[in-house]
């Protein structure tokens, strides 16, 4: 899979609730298309999405066909203590791309 | 005439599709086996998709929680079908303790016109929703390689 964008502020104050914003290249081919000669292409999509903050799980998604290609996507955190936030993003194949910022709470 | 013809015509075209009675039963079951049978209210979510989507490829897509609840209340998962879609499952988000504000922002694509709805799931054991209505002019999954 290809190396994800992810636009989160580098340090936030302590309680406030910040968003992350992810964009991810992926052709999420939905399975409802056929190819030139009219054969079915299969389905292929990241299916799975999840971000995790100090080792606790803030944000999950479970993505469907009906998920556009190079899934965008903007959920919030809420600033606890400085730690990692790692995000996964998992697909049909099994294949999953690790991505993590540091956080600085102040 | 003629011209009276047209123009009825005009205004059924410019009028939302029609709602098929209620929700598609493959979406009602899908809402029944969420909510175990709860009643669904309207409110505490939001849902923001424009109203005549002109391509169905990318859809700009928001579910919100306009007012803060309590923690009781905490939305823990917010789900969203499409009706008109040939798989009606769109997206399906759940929120942790630390998550701040739940809700989520993405792009969605859709199959046809038809009635998008999002449902959400409070730590109370009480289900929301929300739906949109909405005309697609070009529409998505048709497209060949």
């Amino acid at each position: 899979m290809a190396r994800p964008l992810i636009n989160a502020p580098k340090s936030v104050r302590r309680g406030e609730v910040f968003d992350i914003r992810i964009l991810i290249a992926h052709p999420m081919e939905s399975g409802q298309r056929r190819d030139d000669v009219g054969k079915p292409i299969p389905r292929e999509i990241i299916n799975r999405f999840v971000c995790t903050y100090g080792g606790e799980e803030v944000f999950r998604a479970e993505f469907f066909p009906a998920i556009a290609a190079n899934p965008f996507l903007t959920f919030s955190v809420s600033a606890v203590e400085s730690g990692v936030i790692v995000m996964t993003w998992t697909d049909d194949l099994g294949a999953s791309q690790f991505e993590s910022i540091e956080i600085t709470v102040t | 005439m003629h011209r009276r013809m047209l123009l009825a015509g005009a205004a059924l075209l410019a009028l939302p599709p029609a709602r098929a009675g209620a929700t598609k039963p493959e979406v009602a079951a899908a809402i029944q086996a969420l909510t175990g049978g709860a009643k669904l209210r309207q409110g505490r979510i939001k849902l923001d998709i424009p109203l005549l989507v002109e391509n169905g490829n990318a859809v700009a897509m928001t579910v919100s929680v306009p007012d803060a609840v309590s923690e009781a209340e905490r939305i823990r998962s917010i789900h969203v079908f499409a009706e008109g879609n040939p798989n009606p499952n769109v997206i399906n988000a759940f929120f942790g303790p630390r998550s701040g504000r739940p809700g989520l922002s993405t792009r969605i694509r859709l199959a046809t016109s038809q009635t998008v709805i999002a449902v959400a799931a409070c730590a109370d054991g009480t289900f929301w929703t929300d739906s949109i209505e909405l005309l697609v002019t070009l529409a998505a999954c048709i497209d060949e390689i």
